[in-house]
Protein backbone atom coordinates (compact mmCIF):
# COMPACT_ATOMS: atom_id res chain seq x y z
CA UNK A 1 0.00 0.00 0.00
CA UNK A 2 0.95 3.65 -0.14
CA UNK A 3 1.75 6.18 2.51
CA UNK A 4 1.92 9.97 2.47
CA UNK A 5 5.15 11.39 3.87
CA UNK A 6 4.85 14.53 5.97
CA UNK A 7 1.75 16.19 4.44
CA UNK A 8 2.53 19.58 2.88
CA UNK A 9 -0.29 22.03 2.37
CA UNK A 10 -3.99 22.30 3.05
CA UNK A 11 -6.01 19.19 3.96
CA UNK A 12 -9.22 18.93 1.90
CA UNK A 13 -12.05 16.45 1.35
CA UNK A 14 -12.74 14.81 -1.99
CA UNK A 15 -15.16 12.02 -2.89
CA UNK A 16 -14.59 8.70 -4.58
CA UNK A 17 -17.84 6.91 -5.44
CA UNK A 18 -19.53 9.05 -2.74
CA UNK A 19 -16.99 7.99 -0.08
CA UNK A 20 -15.28 10.92 1.61
CA UNK A 21 -11.51 10.87 1.25
CA UNK A 22 -8.86 13.12 2.75
CA UNK A 23 -6.47 14.72 0.28
CA UNK A 24 -4.01 17.60 0.09
CA UNK A 25 -5.05 20.55 -2.03
CA UNK A 26 -3.23 20.57 -5.35
CA UNK A 27 -1.71 17.10 -5.03
CA UNK A 28 -1.97 14.63 -7.88
CA UNK A 29 -5.45 13.06 -7.87
CA UNK A 30 -4.22 9.52 -8.58
CA UNK A 31 -1.72 9.91 -5.73
CA UNK A 32 -4.49 11.10 -3.40
CA UNK A 33 -6.65 8.09 -4.26
CA UNK A 34 -3.77 5.63 -3.86
CA UNK A 35 -2.82 7.18 -0.51
CA UNK A 36 -6.45 6.62 0.56
CA UNK A 37 -6.09 2.90 -0.28
CA UNK A 38 -8.22 3.02 -3.43
CA UNK A 39 -6.94 0.02 -5.41
CA UNK A 40 -9.62 -0.32 -8.05
CA UNK A 41 -9.81 2.73 -10.36
CA UNK A 42 -11.61 1.19 -13.31
CA UNK A 43 -12.48 -2.18 -14.80
CA UNK A 44 -11.03 -3.28 -18.09
CA UNK A 45 -13.91 -3.15 -20.59
CA UNK A 46 -12.95 -6.50 -22.15
CA UNK A 47 -12.14 -8.73 -19.16
CA UNK A 48 -13.91 -6.62 -16.48
CA UNK A 49 -10.77 -7.07 -14.33
CA UNK A 50 -9.85 -4.28 -11.91
CA UNK A 51 -7.17 -1.82 -12.96
CA UNK A 52 -5.19 0.91 -11.22
CA UNK A 53 -2.54 3.46 -12.25
CA UNK A 54 0.43 1.94 -14.06
CA UNK A 55 2.48 4.80 -15.57
CA UNK A 56 1.44 8.00 -13.71
CA UNK A 57 2.42 10.04 -16.77
CA UNK A 58 -0.62 9.99 -18.99
CA UNK A 59 0.40 7.10 -21.24
CA UNK A 60 -1.48 3.97 -20.11
CA UNK A 61 -5.02 5.24 -19.31
CA UNK A 62 -5.40 2.71 -16.48
CA UNK A 63 -6.25 5.56 -14.09
CA UNK A 64 -9.38 6.66 -15.97
CA UNK A 65 -12.11 7.93 -13.65
CA UNK A 66 -15.34 9.82 -14.15
CA UNK A 67 -15.54 13.51 -13.26
CA UNK A 68 -18.53 15.66 -14.26
CA UNK A 69 -19.75 12.89 -16.55
CA UNK A 70 -16.48 12.79 -18.48
CA UNK A 71 -13.68 10.25 -18.38
CA UNK A 72 -10.44 11.78 -17.13
CA UNK A 73 -6.95 10.51 -16.40
CA UNK A 74 -6.59 10.81 -12.62
CA UNK A 75 -2.80 11.00 -12.94
CA UNK A 76 -3.05 14.21 -14.98
CA UNK A 77 -5.36 16.10 -12.59
CA UNK A 78 -4.89 17.85 -9.27
CA UNK A 79 -7.15 17.33 -6.25
CA UNK A 80 -9.42 20.30 -5.50
CA UNK A 81 -11.83 20.97 -2.64
CA UNK A 82 -14.95 18.76 -2.82
CA UNK A 83 -13.98 17.11 -6.12
CA UNK A 84 -16.40 14.29 -6.96
CA UNK A 85 -14.71 11.33 -8.60
CA UNK A 86 -16.33 8.05 -9.60
CA UNK A 87 -15.50 4.80 -11.33
CA UNK A 88 -16.32 4.89 -15.02
CA UNK A 89 -19.74 3.68 -16.05
CA UNK A 90 -19.26 3.84 -19.79
CA UNK A 91 -15.81 4.17 -21.27
CA UNK A 92 -16.83 4.00 -24.92
CA UNK A 93 -16.36 7.77 -25.14
CA UNK A 94 -12.59 7.49 -24.86
CA UNK A 95 -12.08 4.91 -27.58
CA UNK A 96 -10.19 6.52 -30.44
CA UNK A 97 -12.33 4.87 -33.06
CA UNK B 1 -3.73 34.73 -33.97
CA UNK B 2 -0.96 33.35 -31.85
CA UNK B 3 2.10 33.60 -34.03
CA UNK B 4 5.53 32.77 -32.72
CA UNK B 5 8.99 32.45 -34.17
CA UNK B 6 9.42 29.10 -32.46
CA UNK B 7 7.11 26.86 -30.45
CA UNK B 8 8.71 24.35 -28.08
CA UNK B 9 6.57 21.45 -26.85
CA UNK B 10 7.76 19.93 -23.56
CA UNK B 11 9.22 21.80 -20.58
CA UNK B 12 11.72 19.16 -19.45
CA UNK B 13 15.47 19.81 -19.44
CA UNK B 14 15.60 19.73 -23.26
CA UNK B 15 12.66 22.06 -23.91
CA UNK B 16 13.47 24.57 -21.17
CA UNK B 17 17.07 24.99 -22.30
CA UNK B 18 16.07 25.32 -25.97
CA UNK B 19 13.41 27.92 -25.14
CA UNK B 20 15.85 29.95 -23.01
CA UNK B 21 18.56 29.79 -25.66
CA UNK B 22 16.28 31.13 -28.41
CA UNK B 23 14.57 33.72 -26.28
CA UNK B 24 17.95 35.11 -25.16
CA UNK B 25 18.86 35.45 -28.83
CA UNK B 26 15.73 37.59 -29.32
CA UNK B 27 13.22 35.08 -30.72
CA UNK B 28 9.55 35.09 -29.70
CA UNK B 29 9.13 31.67 -28.08
CA UNK B 30 6.07 29.77 -26.84
CA UNK B 31 6.77 26.84 -24.49
CA UNK B 32 3.89 24.41 -23.95
CA UNK B 33 3.69 21.58 -21.42
CA UNK B 34 0.81 19.50 -20.15
CA UNK B 35 2.13 19.40 -16.58
CA UNK B 36 1.21 22.13 -14.10
CA UNK B 37 4.86 23.07 -13.49
CA UNK B 38 8.08 22.88 -15.52
CA UNK B 39 10.85 20.27 -15.12
CA UNK B 40 9.82 17.32 -17.27
CA UNK B 41 10.13 13.79 -15.91
CA UNK B 42 13.48 14.06 -14.16
CA UNK B 43 12.84 17.44 -12.49
CA UNK B 44 9.11 16.95 -12.06
CA UNK B 45 7.49 19.40 -9.57
CA UNK B 46 10.91 20.89 -8.74
CA UNK B 47 9.52 24.41 -8.29
CA UNK B 48 7.14 23.11 -5.58
CA UNK B 49 9.12 20.47 -3.64
CA UNK B 50 9.60 20.73 0.12
CA UNK B 51 13.17 20.79 1.54
CA UNK B 52 12.70 17.31 3.13
CA UNK B 53 11.65 15.81 -0.16
CA UNK B 54 14.52 17.58 -1.96
CA UNK B 55 17.04 15.84 0.28
CA UNK B 56 15.40 12.43 -0.26
CA UNK B 57 15.39 12.92 -4.03
CA UNK B 58 19.10 13.74 -3.96
CA UNK B 59 21.46 15.97 -5.96
CA UNK B 60 20.58 14.52 -9.40
CA UNK B 61 17.10 16.00 -8.81
CA UNK B 62 17.87 19.23 -7.00
CA UNK B 63 20.47 20.29 -9.60
CA UNK B 64 17.50 20.85 -11.95
CA UNK B 65 16.39 23.91 -10.00
CA UNK B 66 19.15 26.11 -11.42
CA UNK B 67 17.88 25.47 -14.96
CA UNK B 68 14.13 25.54 -14.31
CA UNK B 69 14.30 28.71 -12.17
CA UNK B 70 15.64 30.65 -15.16
CA UNK B 71 12.30 30.24 -16.90
CA UNK B 72 10.16 32.63 -14.82
CA UNK B 73 12.35 35.75 -15.25
CA UNK B 74 12.89 35.03 -18.96
CA UNK B 75 10.89 36.34 -21.93
CA UNK B 76 9.73 32.82 -22.86
CA UNK B 77 5.93 32.61 -23.00
CA UNK B 78 5.47 29.47 -20.88
CA UNK B 79 2.02 27.90 -20.82
CA UNK B 80 1.54 25.08 -18.28
CA UNK B 81 -1.37 22.58 -18.27
CA UNK B 82 -1.38 22.75 -22.08
CA UNK B 83 -1.89 19.39 -23.79
CA UNK B 84 -0.94 19.64 -27.45
CA UNK B 85 -3.07 17.18 -29.39
CA UNK B 86 -2.68 18.15 -33.02
CA UNK B 87 0.50 18.91 -34.91
CA UNK B 88 0.18 20.34 -38.43
CA UNK B 89 2.88 19.83 -41.08
CA UNK B 90 3.09 23.61 -41.36
CA UNK B 91 3.74 24.34 -37.65
CA UNK B 92 0.10 24.97 -36.68
CA UNK B 93 -0.64 23.35 -33.32
CA UNK B 94 -3.84 22.82 -31.38
CA UNK B 95 -3.70 22.56 -27.61
CA UNK B 96 -6.18 22.47 -24.75
CA UNK B 97 -5.91 24.14 -21.36
CA UNK B 98 -8.72 23.04 -19.08
CA UNK B 99 -10.99 22.16 -22.03
CA UNK B 100 -10.30 25.45 -23.84
CA UNK B 101 -8.73 24.99 -27.26
CA UNK B 102 -6.10 27.37 -28.62
CA UNK B 103 -4.37 27.39 -31.98
CA UNK B 104 -0.79 28.59 -32.20
CA UNK B 105 1.56 28.82 -35.15
CA UNK B 106 5.33 28.58 -35.11
CA UNK B 107 7.66 29.25 -38.03
CA UNK B 108 9.48 26.32 -36.47
CA UNK B 109 8.46 23.75 -33.85
CA UNK B 110 10.85 21.95 -31.51
CA UNK B 111 9.51 18.73 -30.00
CA UNK B 112 11.01 18.07 -26.56
CA UNK B 113 8.38 15.61 -25.40
CA UNK B 114 10.71 13.06 -23.83
CA UNK B 115 10.52 9.34 -23.26
CA UNK B 116 8.12 6.69 -22.05
CA UNK B 117 9.13 3.76 -19.90
CA UNK B 118 9.54 0.65 -22.01
CA UNK B 119 6.55 -1.65 -21.56
CA UNK B 120 7.35 -4.54 -19.21
CA UNK B 121 4.91 -7.26 -20.26
CA UNK B 122 5.20 -10.05 -17.69
CA UNK B 123 2.33 -12.35 -16.70
CA UNK B 124 0.16 -10.44 -14.23
CA UNK B 125 1.46 -6.95 -15.08
CA UNK B 126 -2.10 -5.62 -15.41
CA UNK B 127 -2.90 -6.28 -11.72
CA UNK B 128 -3.56 -3.28 -9.47
CA UNK B 129 -0.42 -2.67 -7.41
CA UNK B 130 1.89 -3.30 -10.38
CA UNK B 131 3.33 -0.01 -11.63
CA UNK B 132 6.42 1.26 -13.33
CA UNK B 133 9.37 2.44 -11.26
CA UNK B 134 8.93 5.85 -12.90
CA UNK B 135 5.31 5.95 -11.73
CA UNK B 136 6.40 5.45 -8.12
CA UNK B 137 8.96 8.18 -8.60
CA UNK B 138 6.27 10.55 -9.91
CA UNK B 139 4.13 9.79 -6.83
CA UNK B 140 7.09 10.71 -4.65
CA UNK B 141 8.11 13.86 -6.57
CA UNK B 142 4.64 15.25 -7.19
CA UNK B 143 2.84 14.33 -3.97
CA UNK B 144 5.25 12.86 -1.41
CA UNK B 145 3.42 9.51 -1.58
CA UNK B 146 5.54 6.34 -1.22
CA UNK B 147 4.86 2.61 -1.64
CA UNK B 148 5.56 0.47 1.42
CA UNK B 149 7.69 -2.66 1.22
CA UNK B 150 7.72 -2.46 -2.57
CA UNK B 151 9.53 -4.99 -4.71
CA UNK B 152 11.52 -3.31 -7.51
CA UNK B 153 12.10 -5.53 -10.53
CA UNK B 154 13.80 -5.25 -13.91
CA UNK B 155 16.84 -3.41 -15.11
CA UNK B 156 18.24 0.08 -15.60
CA UNK B 157 19.75 2.97 -13.66
CA UNK B 158 16.35 4.33 -12.63
CA UNK B 159 15.75 1.19 -10.53
CA UNK B 160 18.76 1.92 -8.32
CA UNK B 161 17.99 5.62 -8.17
CA UNK B 162 14.41 4.95 -7.05
CA UNK B 163 15.63 2.41 -4.46
CA UNK B 164 17.89 5.02 -2.85
CA UNK B 165 15.21 7.71 -3.03
CA UNK B 166 12.77 5.39 -1.21
CA UNK B 167 15.43 4.52 1.37
CA UNK B 168 16.09 8.21 2.06
CA UNK B 169 12.36 8.92 2.22
CA UNK B 170 12.10 6.32 5.01
CA UNK B 171 10.28 3.63 3.05
CA UNK B 172 12.99 1.25 1.81
CA UNK B 173 12.00 -1.34 -0.78
CA UNK B 174 11.64 -4.96 0.28
CA UNK B 175 13.95 -6.23 -2.46
CA UNK B 176 15.59 -5.46 -5.79
CA UNK B 177 15.11 -8.16 -8.43
CA UNK B 178 17.47 -7.54 -11.34
CA UNK B 179 17.19 -9.18 -14.75
CA UNK B 180 20.69 -8.07 -15.65
CA UNK B 181 23.31 -10.84 -15.76
CA UNK B 182 27.08 -11.02 -15.28
CA UNK B 183 27.47 -11.68 -19.00
CA UNK B 184 25.62 -8.42 -19.70
CA UNK B 185 28.24 -6.68 -17.58
CA UNK B 186 31.13 -8.32 -19.37
CA UNK B 187 29.64 -7.62 -22.79
CA UNK B 188 29.10 -3.99 -21.80
CA UNK B 189 32.69 -3.42 -20.62
CA UNK B 190 33.80 -3.43 -24.25
CA UNK B 191 31.88 -0.17 -24.71
CA UNK B 192 33.24 1.62 -21.64
CA UNK B 193 34.68 4.89 -22.91
CA UNK B 194 37.93 6.38 -21.60
CA UNK B 195 36.35 9.70 -20.66
CA UNK B 196 36.17 11.51 -17.37
CA UNK B 197 32.37 11.89 -17.70
CA UNK B 198 32.06 8.10 -17.98
CA UNK B 199 34.08 7.53 -14.81
CA UNK B 200 32.07 10.12 -12.95
CA UNK B 201 28.87 8.34 -13.94
CA UNK B 202 30.26 4.93 -12.91
CA UNK B 203 31.26 6.36 -9.53
CA UNK B 204 27.74 7.73 -9.03
CA UNK B 205 26.28 4.31 -9.85
CA UNK B 206 28.58 2.60 -7.33
CA UNK B 207 27.54 5.12 -4.67
CA UNK B 208 23.89 4.15 -5.23
CA UNK B 209 24.72 0.42 -4.91
CA UNK B 210 26.59 1.09 -1.67
CA UNK B 211 23.63 2.98 -0.25
CA UNK B 212 21.27 0.12 -1.15
CA UNK B 213 23.60 -2.43 0.46
CA UNK B 214 23.98 -0.33 3.62
CA UNK B 215 20.20 -0.17 3.99
CA UNK B 216 20.12 -3.98 3.93
CA UNK B 217 17.89 -4.25 0.85
CA UNK B 218 18.41 -7.74 -0.64
CA UNK B 219 19.38 -7.90 -4.34
CA UNK B 220 18.60 -10.85 -6.61
CA UNK B 221 20.55 -10.90 -9.88
CA UNK B 222 20.06 -12.68 -13.24
CA UNK B 223 16.34 -13.07 -12.49
CA UNK B 224 14.18 -14.85 -15.08
CA UNK B 225 10.53 -15.89 -15.48
CA UNK B 226 9.18 -12.87 -13.61
CA UNK B 227 5.47 -13.32 -12.81
CA UNK B 228 3.12 -11.09 -10.84
CA UNK B 229 0.75 -13.22 -8.75
CA UNK B 230 -2.72 -12.17 -7.62
CA UNK B 231 -6.38 -12.04 -8.65
CA UNK B 232 -7.67 -8.53 -7.98
CA UNK B 233 -4.45 -7.09 -6.52
CA UNK B 234 -0.82 -8.13 -6.79
CA UNK B 235 0.15 -10.41 -3.90
CA UNK B 236 3.62 -11.61 -4.86
CA UNK B 237 6.38 -11.69 -7.45
CA UNK B 238 7.77 -15.07 -8.43
CA UNK B 239 11.00 -15.55 -10.40
CA UNK B 240 13.98 -17.79 -10.85
CA UNK B 241 17.50 -16.59 -10.07
CA UNK B 242 20.61 -18.76 -10.48
CA UNK B 243 18.53 -21.93 -10.62
CA UNK B 244 16.51 -21.18 -7.47
CA UNK B 245 12.80 -20.34 -7.53
CA UNK B 246 11.77 -17.38 -5.36
CA UNK B 247 8.48 -15.93 -4.21
CA UNK B 248 8.40 -12.46 -2.66
CA UNK B 249 5.11 -11.35 -1.11
CA UNK B 250 4.28 -7.72 -1.90
CA UNK B 251 1.32 -5.50 -2.65
CA UNK B 252 3.43 -3.03 -4.60
CA UNK B 253 5.53 -4.26 -7.52
CA UNK B 254 7.50 -1.66 -9.47
CA UNK B 255 8.75 -2.71 -12.90
CA UNK B 256 11.33 -1.04 -15.11
CA UNK B 257 13.26 -1.87 -18.29
CA UNK B 258 14.63 1.51 -19.27
CA UNK B 259 13.01 4.27 -21.28
CA UNK B 260 12.35 4.70 -25.01
CA UNK B 261 11.56 7.80 -27.11
CA UNK B 262 7.86 8.65 -27.13
CA UNK B 263 7.22 8.72 -30.88
CA UNK B 264 3.44 9.34 -30.88
CA UNK B 265 3.82 12.93 -32.10
CA UNK B 266 6.57 12.26 -34.63
CA UNK B 267 4.53 9.31 -35.96
CA UNK B 268 1.41 11.47 -36.26
CA UNK B 269 3.48 13.82 -38.44
CA UNK B 270 4.56 10.88 -40.63
CA UNK B 271 8.22 11.68 -39.99
CA UNK B 272 10.79 9.06 -40.88
CA UNK B 273 11.79 6.72 -38.06
CA UNK B 274 14.63 4.24 -37.86
CA UNK B 275 15.01 1.19 -35.69
CA UNK B 276 17.90 1.54 -33.29
CA UNK B 277 19.28 -1.87 -32.45
CA UNK B 278 21.36 -0.72 -29.50
CA UNK B 279 18.37 0.88 -27.72
CA UNK B 280 15.86 -1.68 -29.12
CA UNK B 281 13.37 1.01 -30.16
CA UNK B 282 12.51 3.44 -32.95
CA UNK B 283 14.17 6.84 -33.15
CA UNK B 284 12.78 9.68 -35.25
CA UNK B 285 15.38 10.24 -37.98
CA UNK B 286 17.22 13.52 -37.38
CA UNK B 287 20.37 15.25 -38.57
CA UNK B 288 23.19 16.43 -36.27
CA UNK B 289 21.21 19.41 -34.96
CA UNK B 290 17.94 17.55 -34.47
CA UNK B 291 16.20 18.55 -37.71
CA UNK B 292 13.63 15.95 -38.80
CA UNK B 293 12.45 14.92 -42.26
CA UNK B 294 9.96 17.83 -42.08
CA UNK B 295 11.94 21.13 -42.13
CA UNK B 296 9.45 22.79 -39.79
CA UNK B 297 10.16 20.30 -36.97
CA UNK B 298 13.18 19.47 -34.83
CA UNK B 299 13.33 16.91 -32.04
CA UNK B 300 15.60 17.12 -28.99
CA UNK B 301 16.17 15.24 -25.73
CA UNK B 302 14.98 11.75 -24.86
CA UNK B 303 12.29 11.97 -27.56
CA UNK B 304 15.08 11.88 -30.16
CA UNK B 305 17.26 9.15 -28.65
CA UNK B 306 17.77 8.18 -25.02
CA UNK B 307 20.66 10.27 -23.74
CA UNK B 308 19.66 11.36 -20.24
CA UNK B 309 19.14 14.79 -18.72
CA UNK B 310 22.58 16.31 -19.38
CA UNK B 311 22.43 15.38 -23.05
CA UNK B 312 18.87 16.77 -23.15
CA UNK B 313 20.09 20.17 -21.87
CA UNK B 314 22.97 20.28 -24.35
CA UNK B 315 20.73 19.27 -27.26
CA UNK B 316 18.31 22.01 -26.22
CA UNK B 317 21.08 24.60 -26.33
CA UNK B 318 22.55 23.26 -29.54
CA UNK B 319 19.31 23.02 -31.53
CA UNK B 320 18.08 26.25 -29.91
CA UNK B 321 21.19 28.10 -31.05
CA UNK B 322 21.00 26.59 -34.53
CA UNK B 323 17.30 27.37 -35.04
CA UNK B 324 17.67 30.91 -33.67
CA UNK B 325 20.63 31.55 -35.98
CA UNK B 326 18.78 30.13 -38.98
CA UNK B 327 16.00 32.68 -38.41
CA UNK B 328 18.54 35.51 -38.29
CA UNK B 329 18.79 36.00 -34.52
CA UNK B 330 22.09 36.90 -32.87
CA UNK B 331 24.00 33.76 -31.88
CA UNK B 332 27.76 33.32 -31.41
CA UNK B 333 28.65 31.46 -34.62
CA UNK B 334 30.98 29.05 -32.80
CA UNK B 335 28.40 28.03 -30.22
CA UNK B 336 26.65 25.37 -32.28
CA UNK B 337 29.95 23.61 -33.04
CA UNK B 338 31.28 23.87 -29.50
CA UNK B 339 28.09 22.31 -28.18
CA UNK B 340 28.27 19.48 -30.71
CA UNK B 341 31.76 18.64 -29.41
CA UNK B 342 30.59 18.59 -25.78
CA UNK B 343 27.58 16.49 -26.78
CA UNK B 344 29.81 13.90 -28.37
CA UNK B 345 31.69 13.47 -25.07
CA UNK B 346 28.52 13.42 -23.00
CA UNK B 347 26.93 10.75 -25.23
CA UNK B 348 29.99 8.48 -25.06
CA UNK B 349 28.71 6.50 -22.06
CA UNK B 350 25.44 5.46 -23.80
CA UNK B 351 26.62 2.34 -25.66
CA UNK B 352 27.92 1.00 -22.35
CA UNK B 353 24.65 1.70 -20.50
CA UNK B 354 22.52 0.43 -23.38
CA UNK B 355 24.37 -2.88 -23.42
CA UNK B 356 24.56 -3.21 -19.64
CA UNK B 357 20.82 -2.75 -19.16
CA UNK B 358 19.65 -4.43 -22.35
CA UNK B 359 16.15 -5.81 -21.78
CA UNK B 360 15.98 -9.62 -21.67
CA UNK B 361 14.31 -11.56 -24.45
CA UNK B 362 11.37 -12.54 -22.22
CA UNK B 363 10.45 -8.85 -22.02
CA UNK B 364 10.92 -8.02 -25.71
CA UNK B 365 9.01 -11.08 -26.96
CA UNK B 366 6.97 -12.26 -23.98
CA UNK B 367 5.61 -15.72 -23.31
CA UNK B 368 2.34 -16.71 -25.03
CA UNK B 369 -0.07 -16.15 -22.15
CA UNK B 370 1.23 -12.66 -21.34
CA UNK B 371 -1.11 -9.76 -22.04
CA UNK B 372 0.57 -7.47 -24.58
CA UNK B 373 -2.15 -4.88 -25.25
CA UNK B 374 -3.42 -3.83 -21.82
CA UNK B 375 -6.41 -1.87 -23.16
CA UNK B 376 -7.95 -4.62 -25.27
CA UNK B 377 -6.40 -7.61 -23.43
CA UNK B 378 -4.65 -9.07 -26.45
CA UNK B 379 -1.99 -11.65 -25.51
CA UNK B 380 1.34 -12.54 -27.10
CA UNK B 381 -0.15 -15.79 -28.41
CA UNK B 382 -2.86 -13.82 -30.24
CA UNK B 383 -0.23 -11.71 -32.04
CA UNK B 384 1.69 -14.90 -32.91
CA UNK B 385 -1.51 -16.44 -34.28
CA UNK B 386 -2.15 -13.36 -36.44
CA UNK B 387 1.37 -13.72 -37.83
CA UNK B 388 0.70 -17.38 -38.69
CA UNK B 389 -2.30 -16.41 -40.80
CA UNK B 390 -0.46 -13.70 -42.68
CA UNK B 391 -0.31 -10.59 -40.51
CA UNK B 392 2.88 -8.72 -41.43
CA UNK B 393 2.66 -5.37 -39.69
CA UNK B 394 1.26 -3.70 -36.56
CA UNK B 395 -1.47 -1.86 -38.47
CA UNK B 396 -2.80 -5.16 -39.76
CA UNK B 397 -3.08 -6.55 -36.23
CA UNK B 398 -5.94 -4.08 -35.81
CA UNK B 399 -7.86 -5.93 -38.51
CA UNK B 400 -7.20 -9.31 -36.85
CA UNK B 401 -7.93 -8.24 -33.30
CA UNK B 402 -8.09 -4.98 -31.44
CA UNK B 403 -4.52 -4.50 -30.25
CA UNK B 404 -3.49 -0.85 -30.27
CA UNK B 405 -7.08 0.37 -30.62
CA UNK B 406 -7.79 1.23 -27.00
CA UNK B 407 -7.39 4.61 -25.31
CA UNK B 408 -3.60 4.38 -24.96
CA UNK B 409 -3.28 4.30 -28.76
CA UNK B 410 -0.57 1.65 -28.68
CA UNK B 411 1.76 3.43 -26.27
CA UNK B 412 1.93 0.31 -24.06
CA UNK B 413 1.98 -2.42 -26.72
CA UNK B 414 3.50 -0.86 -29.86
CA UNK B 415 7.09 -1.98 -29.35
CA UNK B 416 6.11 -5.46 -28.17
CA UNK B 417 3.85 -6.01 -31.19
CA UNK B 418 6.66 -4.91 -33.52
CA UNK B 419 9.13 -7.28 -31.81
CA UNK B 420 6.79 -10.28 -31.87
CA UNK B 421 5.85 -9.80 -35.53
CA UNK B 422 9.53 -9.34 -36.47
CA UNK B 423 10.48 -12.55 -34.72
CA UNK B 424 7.53 -14.59 -36.06
CA UNK B 425 7.82 -13.35 -39.65
CA UNK B 426 11.65 -13.37 -39.68
CA UNK B 427 11.69 -9.71 -40.65
CA UNK B 428 13.66 -6.82 -39.21
CA UNK B 429 11.87 -4.44 -36.83
CA UNK B 430 12.41 -1.70 -39.44
CA UNK B 431 10.57 -3.77 -42.05
CA UNK B 432 7.73 -4.53 -39.64
CA UNK B 433 7.36 -0.86 -38.68
CA UNK B 434 4.92 0.42 -36.09
CA UNK B 435 1.35 1.57 -35.55
CA UNK B 436 0.13 4.48 -37.65
CA UNK B 437 -0.80 7.29 -35.27
CA UNK B 438 -3.55 9.75 -36.07
CA UNK B 439 -4.59 13.05 -34.49
CA UNK B 440 -5.79 13.77 -31.91
CA UNK B 441 -2.78 12.19 -30.21
CA UNK B 442 -4.45 12.69 -26.82
CA UNK B 443 -8.14 12.03 -26.17
CA UNK B 444 -10.18 15.21 -26.54
CA UNK B 445 -13.91 15.77 -26.19
CA UNK B 446 -16.18 16.41 -29.14
CA UNK B 447 -16.62 19.90 -27.68
CA UNK B 448 -12.90 20.57 -28.04
CA UNK B 449 -12.91 19.38 -31.64
CA UNK B 450 -15.92 21.60 -32.38
CA UNK B 451 -14.12 24.59 -30.82
CA UNK B 452 -11.12 23.96 -33.03
CA UNK B 453 -13.36 23.82 -36.13
CA UNK B 454 -15.07 27.09 -35.16
CA UNK B 455 -11.73 28.83 -34.75
CA UNK B 456 -10.52 27.78 -38.18
C1 LIG C 1 8.66 8.41 -15.61
C2 LIG C 1 10.09 8.78 -15.87
C3 LIG C 1 10.93 9.12 -14.81
C4 LIG C 1 12.26 9.47 -15.05
N1 LIG C 1 13.06 9.80 -13.99
C5 LIG C 1 14.37 10.08 -14.20
C6 LIG C 1 15.25 10.40 -13.12
O1 LIG C 1 14.84 10.46 -11.97
N2 LIG C 1 16.56 10.64 -13.40
C7 LIG C 1 17.05 10.60 -14.67
O2 LIG C 1 18.25 10.82 -14.89
N3 LIG C 1 16.24 10.32 -15.72
C8 LIG C 1 14.92 10.05 -15.50
N4 LIG C 1 14.11 9.74 -16.56
C9 LIG C 1 14.69 9.78 -17.91
C10 LIG C 1 14.31 11.13 -18.52
O3 LIG C 1 13.60 10.85 -19.69
C11 LIG C 1 15.44 12.08 -18.83
O4 LIG C 1 16.48 12.06 -17.93
C12 LIG C 1 15.00 13.55 -19.00
O5 LIG C 1 13.87 13.85 -18.22
C13 LIG C 1 14.71 13.78 -20.45
O6 LIG C 1 14.42 15.13 -20.64
P1 LIG C 1 13.54 15.63 -21.84
O7 LIG C 1 13.54 17.12 -21.71
O8 LIG C 1 14.02 15.04 -23.11
O9 LIG C 1 12.07 15.04 -21.61
P2 LIG C 1 11.10 15.05 -20.34
O10 LIG C 1 11.81 15.44 -19.13
O11 LIG C 1 10.40 13.75 -20.36
O12 LIG C 1 10.05 16.20 -20.68
C14 LIG C 1 9.05 16.07 -21.65
C15 LIG C 1 7.90 16.99 -21.32
O13 LIG C 1 7.01 17.02 -22.44
C16 LIG C 1 5.71 17.12 -21.97
N5 LIG C 1 4.80 16.60 -23.01
C17 LIG C 1 4.85 15.39 -23.62
N6 LIG C 1 3.87 15.27 -24.53
C18 LIG C 1 3.18 16.44 -24.51
C19 LIG C 1 2.05 16.94 -25.23
N7 LIG C 1 1.44 16.21 -26.18
N8 LIG C 1 1.60 18.18 -24.92
C20 LIG C 1 2.21 18.94 -23.96
N9 LIG C 1 3.29 18.52 -23.27
C21 LIG C 1 3.76 17.29 -23.53
C22 LIG C 1 5.68 16.32 -20.70
O14 LIG C 1 4.67 16.77 -19.83
C23 LIG C 1 7.07 16.56 -20.12
O15 LIG C 1 7.08 17.56 -19.15
C24 LIG C 1 12.77 9.43 -16.36
C25 LIG C 1 11.91 9.09 -17.42
C26 LIG C 1 10.59 8.77 -17.20
C27 LIG C 1 9.72 8.41 -18.36
S1 LIG D 1 -1.63 6.04 -14.74
FE1 LIG D 1 -1.14 5.78 -16.81
S2 LIG D 1 -2.37 7.30 -17.71
FE2 LIG D 1 -2.69 7.68 -15.65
Amino acid sequence: MFRRLKPQGQKIQIFFDDQEIEAIEGENLAAALLAADVTHFRSNPVSKQPRAPYCMMGACFECLVEIDGQSKQACMIEATVGLKVGTLKDISGVDDE
Amino acid sequence: MNNYDIIVVGAGPAGVSAALEMSQAGAKVLLLDEQSSPGGQIYRSITKTSPELLSALGPSYSEGASLVNKLAPSKVHYQPCATVWQFGDDGILLYSVDGQVTQATGKHVILATGALERPVPIPGWTLPGVMTAGAAQILLKSSGVVPEQAVLAGSGPLLYLLATQLIRAGSPPKALVETQTTSDFIAALRFLPRTFAAWKMMAKGLDLMREIKKAGVPRYKSARDLTAIGTTQVKALTFEAKGIKHKLDCDSLLLHQGVVPNTQISRSLRLEHRWNKRQACFHPFTNGVGLTTNDTYSIIGDGRAIGGAHVAVLEGQNTGAFVAASFGFQVDPDRVFKLLKILEKERAIRPFLDRLYQPPKEILTPKDETVVCRCEEVSAVDIRDYAKIGCLGPNQTKAFGRSGMGPCQGRCCGLTVTEILASENKLSQQEVGSYRIRSPIKPVTLGEIAQADDDN
